[in-house]
């Protein structure tokens, strides 16, 4: 493999590690407050306002069920608002904010769902607000879980990810579709796969591991 | 009475005073919303009331109502009407706030603990201390105090995984009573331990009602738990109160069928097999009367068969017996059976000696 190969595919990594972490990071900005309403809004819950669940819970869906290409297409005008270009790195985060936030308010909310209910009636039995509740209760309690959640979000992002070459986002997809697949070259397609396989490995080895640490359901050795 | 009840301001001196209800409740119901639209009425037309410094343990089956009635006390579940009177505040009429303030005075202990498995067994007990806003140094010495008092100083930094059932309600308790609270709740607290176990949390929950002069109202559906800690019982069945009163009244003169087969389970009350078996309701020429005899305090050690066989001539057949104590009251009960010519002969021999008398059936 050429110098200019493998100077290829480390910026291609680089942009790879950008776009997904910047959009992670947003996205559970909007995706864990969303989230946690999901799960405390609904009829008889702490902040029980079941229409308004129903209609976040309907715009959700409706943002998790547009395929991911056809979302980053329909969305230029908002992406050029928010970045001022529609093409480029910094324009595909904002799709793929768009895309991962849902998805994460959907995987926190199961999360926080998973919490006994015992604990929230014990809470509420010793004078704790719904607030307090949702600090010092359910995310703690449902910590492991939501970084399982994020771990499942950052690997579908590094997948959406490989779709913004469309847009011009580059990385690793986009290295893989230009050189690997249009120029015929397949030592290129068989790294940015290789590549690709050791960053999921990774984010989810650590994931796995760190939720593990926080869960102290289970007996540690 | 206006010192908090808690470590301090609590004499024994302050205890012999005639008891103020610390929680009454006035003509309570409460109904929920059934699936196909008819309302289920789960309480109705409750009164009861908890008497300052006393062990109330209400009886039932599961879905008698009693889980909805502990619910009411700290305004976990509201009243559809009636009043919830805990330490002078109408606790169905206060608003979130308030509520929530009272409940730092209402401690409650759950059946499967609830524990935050997040959160070490300090920090479980500190988290009610937290969310009253109690500065950390305070926090710190009441977490050692609760750990002391419940027996756990050497697993403050174990969590709830690590601990045994007993350990874990103790940690609960311990929680339960952070806040300094009037009124402790017990839902069910001892329903998921042992009969060792359960003997050890009931000890404990005695000694903090004695100790500390904390009103204990629990709800159970095991006569024995009642048997071994409560003053006083009132018996729960669709949705209602069918008895009421000290535990030894009720344990030695069952009113109620409900009560009654409660204490069916209890030692002494339950008919050999092979009596229960041949039991017939009505007599038949030859056939033999069988009686259950009740000795209450004074009486439990009379020698009234002996006298009855020289007296009357009635030779009575111990079928069963067994002499206990409910309540730190001695309580006799004797099966026997008696020709069935001469029942009413020795119903009234028995009644005149002061015993209480039950003729289950006859036997050919």
């Amino acid at each position: 493999m050429s110098p200019e190969m493998i100077n290829l595919i480390a910026a291609s990594t680089g942009e790879t590690l950008y776009m997904v972490a910047v959009s992670a990071l947003i996205a559970t900005l909007f995706g864990l407050p969303l989230g946690v309403y999901l799960a405390t809004s609904g009829k008889g819950e702490l902040f029980a306002a079941p229409w308004v669940n129903r209609v976040l819970g309907l715009i959700v869906n409706a943002t998790r069920s547009t395929p991911f290409i056809i979302l980053v297409v329909a969305i230029i005008p908002f992406t050029r608002l928010i970045a001022g270009t529609s093409i480029g790195t910094n324009a595909a985060i904002v799709p793929l904010t768009i895309a991962a936030t849902p998805f994460i308010a959907r995987l926190i909310e199961g999360a926080i769902r998973e919490v006994d209910q015992g604990l929230i009636e014990a809470a509420r039995a010793f004078g704790a607000t719904p607030l307090q509740i949702v600090l010092k209760v359910l995310i703690p309690e449902a910590l492991p879980g939501i970084v399982l959640g994020l771990t499942l979000a950052i690997v579908s992002l590094l997948g959406f990810s490989a779709m913004v070459g469309a847009v011009g986002g580059g990385g690793l997809g986009d290295l893989g579709i230009r050189y690997g697949y249009q120029r015929f070259m397949p030592e290129m397609m068989l790294a940015v796969v290789v590549v690709l396989i050791v960053l999921v490995q990774a984010v989810q080895s650590i994931g796995d591991r760190l939720a593990r640490r926080l869960n102290k359901r289970i007996r540690h050795a | 009475m206006n010192a908090p009840l808690g470590y301090i301001g609590n004499t024994p001196a302050q205890r012999l005073i005639p008891a103020q209800p610390i929680v009454r409740l006035e003509k309570v119901s409460k109904t929920f919303p059934g699936r196909d639209g008819q309302p289920v009425t789960a309480l109705r037309e409750i009164d009861l009331t908890v008497p300052q410094g006393s062990i109330l343990g209400v009886i039932g089956r599961s879905g008698a109502g009693k889980s909805t009635l502990i619910r009411l006390v700290n305004g976990l579940e509201k009243p559809s009407s009636g009043k919830v009177i805990v330490d002078g505040a109408d606790i169905a009429a206060l608003p979130e706030a308030a509520l929530r303030h009272a409940r730092r005075s209402i401690g409650m202990i759950f059946q499967h603990f609830n524990l935050l498995s997040s959160r070490t067994a300090a920090q479980n007990i500190a988290l009610p201390l937290e969310v009253a806003g109690y500065d950390k140094a305070d926090i710190r010495t009441r977490v050692e105090e609760l750990l002391a008092l419940v027996g756990l100083s050497d697993k403050r930094n174990r969590y709830p995984s690590e601990l045994s059932g007993g350990q874990k309600q103790r940690v609960g308790i311990a929680r339960a009573l952070a806040t300094k609270p009037k009124v402790l709740l017990s839902d069910e607290a001892t329903s998921a331990l042992d009969p060792e176990t359960t003997r050890s949390i009931l000890d404990l929950l005695a000694r903090i009602n004695e100790e500390l002069g904390l009103t204990i109202l629990l709800i159970t559906h095991e006569m024995a738990v009642i048997r071994n800690i409560a003053r006083e019982v009132a018996v729960i069945e669709g949705g209602g109160i069918v008895e009421q009163g000290n535990v030894f009244e009720v344990f030695t003169r069952p009113q109620h069928e409900v009560t009654r087969s409660f204490l069916a389970d209890e030692s002494g009350r339950a008919l050999p097999p092979y009596v229960q078996s041949r039991l017939t309701s009505e007599a038949t020429p030859g056939s033999q009367a069988v009686i259950r005899i009740g000795f209450r305090g004074p009486h439990a050690t009379d020698p009234v068969l002996a006298r009855l066989a020289r007296d009357l001539d009635i030779e009575a057949n111990i079928l069963s017996g067994s002499v206990d104590e409910i309540a730190g009251r001695p309580f006799g009960t004797l099966v026997v059976g008696v020709p069935e010519t001469s029942v009413s002969t020795t119903l009234d021999f028995l009644k005149k000696h002061g015993l209480d008398t039950e003729v289950l059936g006859y036997v050919a």
